[in-house]
């Protein structure tokens, strides 16, 4: 059973990833927007570096909550779509843990390039060593979050008209906390006060979406295909 | 077995059926017949557990499908309406994923034999998104090959934009299964003969 169980997330990651590789540029889309979004407020604001040092955290968590936006029609539309999804609710393994397979392929193809591409977007704001090691590491613990709450989101919204929208408007909400405490754990490196607080807050909302957000999406998910 | 009591569907403000009743035994077949929109898949939907009845229930071996779940699942074969296949992956590559989903073990011969036997060892390898309508119904068709040990099979149109090779395929995987002591619950607008079954019609819309 167990074994069954393994074979099936790794049957869900592995489909995911291939897809994404065969399909290149919905992943490209994503990863070029968030460079694109970030690289338009030096050129925006002017070459001040005290003020781009000011804003940097901000924006590139900013870009990266909307980047993640972006992606998110596709974690269950198209499996809506072609019925794949009909079978992945009809297994015999545990949907929730199906659906964190699906959560962690989404992230891999999605949030972990915007995660490495982080620190050198970082240098054209002319931020110091130590604030973009904070930054790749606030990322590193927060991406997966708004992949774990935005597929709730996703899951609500599925085969409703205007869903892309809505899906916005029910999990940018949601992003808030996420924001505040990654951008302030920059921040908080910069000014010299520690961004431990931050980091451990961030990694406690990830060990509670964890724990929540693919049962909640399972659910989600169950409710749209009737 | 599986016991269908009393069931009322409701789409909309529209009833599509009520006070449907009927039961499935081992070696026998049932056929869903009616106009489109009477119901057909609504009711196939029903039983997998897909979406909820109205009212009534839908039991498997005495227990309530809802309250068995995943035991109920690893009974169940179910075709639906699209085929479930990713336009991106080829033949074997849609078939490998949906088999490891279903946890049914096949090994990569296995996967072409089950495409062989469906007439499609050419494009075994091509993505399916160029394959044509009855290609990839027979794509997810060959699932069937393996899931002999699963007792019963819903499928909501299987003859769809087949050809007539490809039918008596079909009719006779569905034959060897009710043979083999299985249940097969399936809808179709063409004549199909399944000798030597028990095969009983259902017609919706018409009560």
């Amino acid at each position: 059973m167990k074994g069954l169980l393994i074979v099936g997330c790794r049957a869900v990651v592995a489909r995911d990833l291939l897809i994404a590789l065969r399909h290149r540029s919905d992943v490209l889309t994503t990863f070029f927007f968030f460079v694109i979004v970030v690289s338009l407020f030096p050129l925006g604001v002017g070459p001040e570096p005290d003020t781009l040092r000011e804003i940097a955290p901000g924006v590139v968590w900013v870009a990266a909550l909307l980047a993640a936006m972006l992606s998110l029609a596709r974690m269950f539309g198209t499996d809506y779509a072609d019925g794949t999804l009909e079978q992945l609710v009809l297994t015999p393994q545990p949907l929730v843990v199906l659906v964190m397979a699906k959560v962690a392929a989404h992230w891999l193809t999605t949030g972990l390039p915007l995660v490495l591409i982080a620190p050198v977007l970082g240098l054209q704001f002319d931020l110091p060593a130590g604030s973009l090691a904070t930054l790749l590491l606030s990322l590193l613990i927060g991406t997966p979050v708004l992949s774990l709450i935005g597929a709730v989101g996703a899951a609500l919204t599925l085969g409703v008209r205007g869903g892309a929208a809505l899906t916005a408007l029910l999990v940018l909400p949601l992003y808030v906390p996420v924001l505040i405490f990654g951008a302030g754990a920059v921040v908080a490196t910069a000014t010299g006060t520690g961004s431990a607080g931050h980091l451990s807050l961030l990694g406690a909302m990830l060990m509670i979406s964890l724990v929540f957000a693919p049962w909640a999406t399972a659910v989600a998910l169950r409710i749209s295909m009737e | 077995m599986l016991e269908v009591s009393q069931i009322e569907c409701v789409r909309g403000s529209r009833r599509l059926f009520s006070d449907l009743s009927f039961r499935l035994e081992a070696h026998q077949a049932l056929r869903v017949r009616g106009e489109n929109g009477s119901g057909k898949t609504s009711l196939l939907r029903i039983v997998a557990g897909l979406s909820p009845a109205e009212s009534g229930s839908v039991s498997w071996n005495n227990g309530h499908i809802r309250a068995l779940g995943e035991d109920y699942v690893r009974n169940l074969l179910f075709l639906g309406h699209s085929n479930g296949l990713k336009d991106d992956l080829s033949a074997v590559e849609n078939l490998r994923y949906a088999l490891a989903l279903a946890g049914v073990g096949a090994d990569e011969p296995a996967l072409r034999a089950a495409l062989v036997q469906q007439g499609l060892s050419a494009i075994a390898d091509l993505p399916v998104k160029l394959l044509s309508h009855g290609q990839k119904r027979r794509v997810a068709l060959a699932r069937l090959s393996f899931s002999a040990q699963k007792p019963l099979w819903i499928l909501d149109e299987p003859f769809i934009a087949l050809d007539t090779a490809s039918v008596e395929t079909l009719a006779r995987t569905i034959t060897t299964q009710l043979q083999r002591g299985g249940m097969v619950m399936f809808t179709t607008h063409q004549e199909v003969a399944l000798p030597g079954t028990a095969m009983r019609t259902l017609e919706l819309g018409a009560h």
